[in-house]
């Protein structure tokens, strides 16, 4: 397969016909560069805009307590339903498909935070270790939240990794330094970060709920309940919800149909509808790259084909000459190979370069456009697409023109 | 054939048969009309002949050109090249054939476009696989010899027709071919130099190169030895060109 003259011979033919040799070329690389940019654009406007929701984990289901609005059972609407650690006991038992749960405890107050002579107002969440999946909140820096810290009520804090700039000037570890807290020294153990533009999410201090009952007078009083549940499809999610929402009517004493005396939070719904809509960009931009590609392809087509006619005279001669069919056709397909493979690499690598540079100068922040990555495997795999159907597209008519006799493609003037 | 048993033994008369064509048929279906072009041809060509071979339009002069260059095939009959049968090749053989026995010369010089001088006439050696360095040495050697070296690098549209034709010959050759074919050489000449042609048609011949030249040029045939008439698919007539009887007139006054 591999001949040094034959080679030679088809990199005179390419030279000497550079025109039709660009044309070949240009419509492979520019089939594969836009499939690239589309693809990396499609990807960096799912990233940028995926970035401006909370990093929280995507099946989490939150309660809030409220106020009841009808009548129940002799009892006069306008009731507030005050959630207790029991009722985050009777979760965990009763939710079979529990992953992850964790209650919160308001403190009342300020919330303004120290360290030695540096001050910030942060939000103070007291919560269960579960926290850390619910919220998506992973230590960059020592640990978690722990449940020997639930047990036995330590005085620990977990800080946002911008807590950590703003209050530990520096460079200095927070790693076992005090922080206080209403005055109480708390003992930081990690600093965690979230992968979020939302600055809020990174500006929490977190504290055992236990911890915090007793040193703020919280007694058993819970404010809200985060918790999230093994695959559930919409539907199943929202059944569960009616299933909370019954559970918490019949131990409150409410009436389940009450819509306001407790609030559910479900992001699994609202994840839902944004996957839709990314689901219908994606489907869009393959349906768009897949028409590119299929372009590309007649474009290609249709070049070898013209090419393999105008060279209908020349195979003619060279059959004169002496030349086999089969040297004929496999000099036409490497030279067609040759051009595609080539053209389908600079098509590459222009659009990754461009797509580099584009990431490279929108602004970190950005809240449209972010992280333009590109599937190299979808664009190689397009590349080989394009060689192939190039290769087949010049393959049926040099091999017809290679069977022809060499007096009818000699006769044609 | 009187001329043949002239020659000492049977085994001498059958090696000097170059070409040898026995009822010969041919015919072209074109949807539903069937041409028959060849009927029934009966020939033989020595080696080192240089043959014309003559007739209108339509005669089936280009057809059996043809089929001796193994560019087509036929339908009846038999055609032996050097004493082998050609028939039923493969397109394999009929291109190694055509590679190592045949050279072609057309018409309209059938160039290929993009090749200089030099790499045209070395192309038949890139089939039989001679390297680049060697059969580019070779063809600036022939084209030494029509006279063209200096043009080795030029183009075929910086030629004129005559050196374009010369560049066409010298490619023929290079294979060092057994029969030259030449499809009306000088057809797209001017008269001077299809004279040209013809001068170096007969050099090559007195090398001992068998040559066939299709024409219809009264005056581009009586410059070579043997003129063979066709008409309707069949040979009508065949002269000893008058020039060649002269010679050989010539010869035995001496």
């Amino acid at each position: 397969m591999f001949d040094i003259d034959k080679w030679q011979e088809i990199f005179s033919t390419i030279q000497k016909n550079k025109l039709r040799t660009f044309l070949t070329g240009f419509s492979v690389a520019w089939g594969i560069f836009m499939l690239i940019v589309l693809l990396g654009s499609g990807k960096g406007l799912e990233n940028g805009i995926h970035s401006n929701f909370d990093a929280d984990a995507a099946n989490s289901i939150w309660i809030f307590p409220g106020q009841t609005s009808i009548p129940y059972k002799g009892i006069q609407p306008g009731k507030y339903v005050r959630f207790t650690n029991e009722d985050y006991e009777r979760l965990k038992r009763e939710i079979k498909n529990l992953e992850r749960i964790s209650s919160r405890y308001d403190i009342r107050g300020n919330d303004l935070i120290s360290y030695k002579n540096e001050y910030g107002s942060f939000g103070i969440n007291t919560i269960h270790p579960d926290m850390e999946f619910i919220e998506n909140s992973f230590p960059i820096k020592g640990r978690f939240i722990n449940n020997i810290d639930i047990e036995k009520s330590r005085k620990v804090a977990v800080i946002g990794d911008l807590v950590d700039e703003a209050l530990f000037k520096n460079g200095k570890s927070p790693i076992g330094e005090y922080i206080k807290i209403k005055g109480i020294p708390f003992k930081v153990v990690g600093v965690y970060s979230e992968n979020s533009n939302n600055d809020g999410e990174r500006r929490r201090v977190y504290i055992p709920i236990s911890t915090a009952q007793m040193i703020f007078d919280g007694g058993n009083r819970v404010n809200n309940i985060a918790l999230s549940v093994k695959d559930m499809t919409l539907d199943e999610s929202k059944q569960f919800e009616e299933k909370l929402k019954a559970s918490f009517a019949a131990n409150h004493n409410f009436d389940k149909e009450d819509d306001r005396a407790i609030f559910i939070r479900n992001n699994q719904e609202n994840i839902k509808e944004f996957q839709n809509a990314f689901q219908g960009i994606r489907l869009f931009i393959w349906v768009i790259g897949i028409g590119t590609i299929i372009a590309g392809i007649v474009g290609v087509s249709n070049i070898m084909i013209i090419v393999v006619k105008e060279r209908t005279k020349e195979i003619g001669i060279r059959k004169a000459i002496g030349a086999t069919p089969w040297s004929i056709v496999s000099s036409i397909l490497q030279e067609s190979i040759l051009i595609t493979s080539f053209a389908g690499y600079i098509g590459l690598v222009l659009g990754v370069a461009l797509m580099e540079i584009i990431a490279k100068n929108v602004p970190a922040d950005s809240m449209m456009f972010k992280n333009p990555e590109i599937d190299m495997s979808v664009a190689i795999s397009a590349t080989i697409l394009l060689i192939i159907s190039g290769t087949f597209a010049g393959y049926i008519p040099a091999r017809r023109a290679a069977k022809i006799k060499p007096v009818v493609a000699l006769r044609d003037e | 054939m009187y001329r043949l048993f002239r020659n000492n033994s049977l085994y001498s008369i059958i090696n000097l048969f170059m070409i040898e064509l026995k009822g010969l048929h041919k015919s072209y279906i074109t949807g539903n009309n069937k041409l028959h072009v060849l009927k029934g041809l009966d020939l033989i060509i020595e080696q080192g002949e240089l043959v014309s071979v003559m007739g209108s339009s339509g005669s089936g002069k280009s057809t059996l050109l043809n089929v001796l260059g193994i560019l087509d095939s036929y339908d009846e009959g038999y055609y032996k090249l050097n004493n082998t049968l050609m028939s039923n090749l493969t397109e394999k053989k009929a291109a190694h054939y055509r590679n190592n026995m045949i050279g072609f010369v057309f018409q309209s010089f059938n160039l290929i476009s993009f090749k200089n001088a030099m790499e045209n006439v070395a192309l038949p050696l890139y089939y039989q696989g001679v390297s680049r360095k060697k059969r580019n040495q070779i063809a600036l050697e022939y084209l030494d010899r029509m006279g063209l070296k200096e043009w080795a690098d030029h183009m075929p549209n910086e030629l004129s027709g005559g050196q374009m034709q010369r560049v066409a010959i010298a490619r023929s050759m290079i294979s060092k071919p057994k029969v030259i074919l030449a499809d009306e050489p000088t057809g797209a000449l001017d008269s001077t130099t299809s004279l040209e042609v013809m001068d170096l048609f007969r050099e090559i011949n007195s090398s001992g190169i068998t040559i066939i030249i299709v024409t219809h040029e009264k005056d581009i045939s009586e410059k070579t030895d043997r003129i063979i008439y066709l008409k309707d698919g069949i040979i009508e007539s065949e002269f000893i060109s008058p020039r060649k009887v002269s010679e050989t007139v010539g010869a035995y006054r001496n």
